[in-house]
């Protein structure tokens, strides 16, 4: 008889578990917290909690979620108001990109720009631009023009501190490569600096393509026309509060639709940021 | 292999090669804060020749080597290579950095070309591309062209640097630090490399390095800095035979040599 361990020769396995709530799918996650959450809707409207001017029921709010959504299928007048929305929260984008991008280069390039730009950027930016808007429809009137113009206002200086950022992005390294390479200034800007900036600059366009969806909004409150703002504002003045609901609803669509579009582009674009540097091998 | 126990003298048999580089009274001076850099500063590298300098941080190797691959401006000196002057960047002036900073954006064949697409645009860069592969071959990345440098490793990478080097065929090779980032196998075998291919090309380089091991197992010779100004004390002979193998390392000659530069750089170098 030997007095080896009982254990000889057995395999020592083992396995290594996530606590239960680190373990949910993420469809499911998604799932129970939005049960949880129209649970607590209904029963506080059912209950009669809170009046159903402030808060509508869930099912109301399904109702006109359904209406406004045939209407907009049937290319109705709600369906003219989102295309009119539409059409300001892009035109808005693209000035704000054109106009951001442009400065951000001039800020983050030139020595000029940095020192007698970017305060002045920096003094607006830290103004509420909501405040603006009467500005904007003084000077260009009630029309999709002053919509435009607030949109691309709000949207631009995120695009501008992006583009900037992007440009110094460039490490020390690259840019003595650049310069032992003989590599003029427009060289080192195209070919290494544009390039290294570009996820810093989509990261800008998506902050504004939130910007503008808020500026064209607030513009149709205040500037009326023929926008989602106007038909939002409309139903709110007449305590249609299941029908804001589902108009919002519907708007933020729009506001995905923009954000999602620039995040596949950027996808697409810079398929060099994807994955990390596996590890070294020798 | 017997050897003597001689450290300075020279024991060159064979004719001097050309001089590459010269460099003659160099001084650094910078005028913002007067602080000097460098200091009355001769070199001459010859054809084929390695050359390393060592010394502390803040002793002026980097401003050195700056100078040398004209990115910087000299106070006073003069600096000439293959005969003339060296008045900014050069085409015949190679460059490799700690980093590989290879962009991520191109493949591997791109990143190569990218010297020849700065200066002589995209047409020349095209045509330079069967070059690249022939000097990915040569530093056995043969089947690694095509991809991007996100595929490759630390080393691997490197390699891919040293590739961009030589593309444009430079007659001076500088080197900052360039496998001080790799994991010390790695850094051992690259070294090897480089040696390698510095034989088979006969490449004029200089190299800048915190390690003393590295110096000494690369070069014929190395200048042994210190700071405040920034100056050359002495210039250390290295005599172990070519090709030179990592088992050298343990060997009492390059114990000898090694332990000869320490006591060269002092105690003061290290605090």
């Amino acid at each position: 008889m030997t007095d080896a361990p009982s254990t000889a020769g057995q395999d020592t396995i083992w396995v290594e578990r996530d606590a239960l709530i680190d373990r949910i799918p993420r469809w499911l996650a998604m799932t129970i917290l939005f049960v949880v959450v129209v649970a607590i809707w209904d029963l506080v409207t059912r209950m009669g909690w809170v009046s159903p001017i402030i808060l509508p029921s869930p099912k109301e709010t399904l109702d006109d979620l359904i209406f406004v959504g045939r209407n907009l299928i049937t290319g109705d007048y709600m369906l003219t108001a989102l295309w009119t929305t539409t059409i300001t929260v892009l035109y808005g984008f693209l000035i704000a990109a054109a106009i951001g991008f442009s400065l951000g280069v001039l800020v983050g390039e030139t020595k000029f720009g940095e020192r007698a730009v970017m305060p002045y950027l920096v003094a607006i930016d830290t103004m509420p631009k909501i405040a603006f808007a009467p500005l904007f429809i003084a000077w260009l009137g009630f029309d999709i023009s002053s919509k435009v113009a607030l949109a691309a206002f709000i949207a631009t200086f995120a695009i501008v501190v992006a583009t900037a950022a992007g440009l110094y992005a460039a490490s020390e390294n690259e840019r003595m490569l650049f310069k032992s390479m003989g590599a003029s200034r427009w060289q080192t800007l195209i070919q290494l600096k544009m390039p290294t900036g570009l996820p810093y600059i989509f990261t800008g366009l998506k902050i504004a393509s939130v910007g503008v969806m808020a500026g064209a909004i607030t513009g149709e409150f205040l500037g009326g026309g023929k926008g989602f703002g106007a038909l939002i504002r409309q139903s709110a003045s007449q305590m249609n509060t299941p029908r804001v609901f589902a108009l919002i609803l519907y708007l933020s669509l729009l506001g995905l639709a923009l954000y999602f579009t620039i995040a596949w582009i950027q996808r697409r674009f810079i398929f060099w940021n994807k994955s990390e540097r596996p590890g070294a091998i020798g | 292999m017997l050897m003597e126990p001689r450290l300075i003298e020279a024991q060159s048999t064979a004719p001097p090669a050309r001089p590459v580089y010269e460099i003659q009274r160099l001084s650094k001076t910078y005028a913002r804060n007067n602080l000097t850099a460098l200091t009355d500063v001769n070199l001459t590298l010859r054809k084929g020749e390695f050359v390393s300098v060592i010394g502390s941080s803040g002793c002026g190797k980097s401003t050195l080597l700056k100078i040398m691959a004209g990115l910087l401006p000299p106070s006073s000196g003069r600096v000439v290579l293959e005969g003339k002057p060296v008045m900014g960047t050069r085409p015949d002036i190679g460059m490799m950095f700690q980093h590989a900073t290879l962009l991520p954006w191109k493949t591997t064949v791109e990143n190569i070309v990218l010297p020849i697409e700065i200066r002589e645009g995209r047409a020349a860069a095209k045509a330079a591309k069967g070059r690249a592969l022939d000097l990915l071959r040569l530093v056995g990345l043969g089947d690694f062209g095509n991809v991007y440098p996100s595929e490759l490793s630390g080393g691997m990478a490197q390699r891919a640097a040293i590739c961009r080097m030589l593309i444009a065929d430079p007659a001076v090779l500088l080197l900052d630090e360039p496998f001080s980032a790799l994991d010390e196998l790695t850094r051992d075998f690259m070294n090897m490399e480089l040696q390698r291919i510095c034989l088979e090309r006969e490449a004029t380089a200089f190299l800048v390095t915190h390690s003393l091991a590295e110096a000494v197992i690369l070069s014929d010779r190395i200048l042994v800095m210190k700071p405040r100004p920034g100056r050359v004390v002495e210039e250390v002979k290295i005599d172990l035979p070519r090709p030179r193998t990592l088992d050298m390392i343990n060997t009492p000659r390059f114990g000898e040599i090694v332990a000869y530069i320490r006591d060269l750089l002092g105690r003061e170098a290290f605090v």
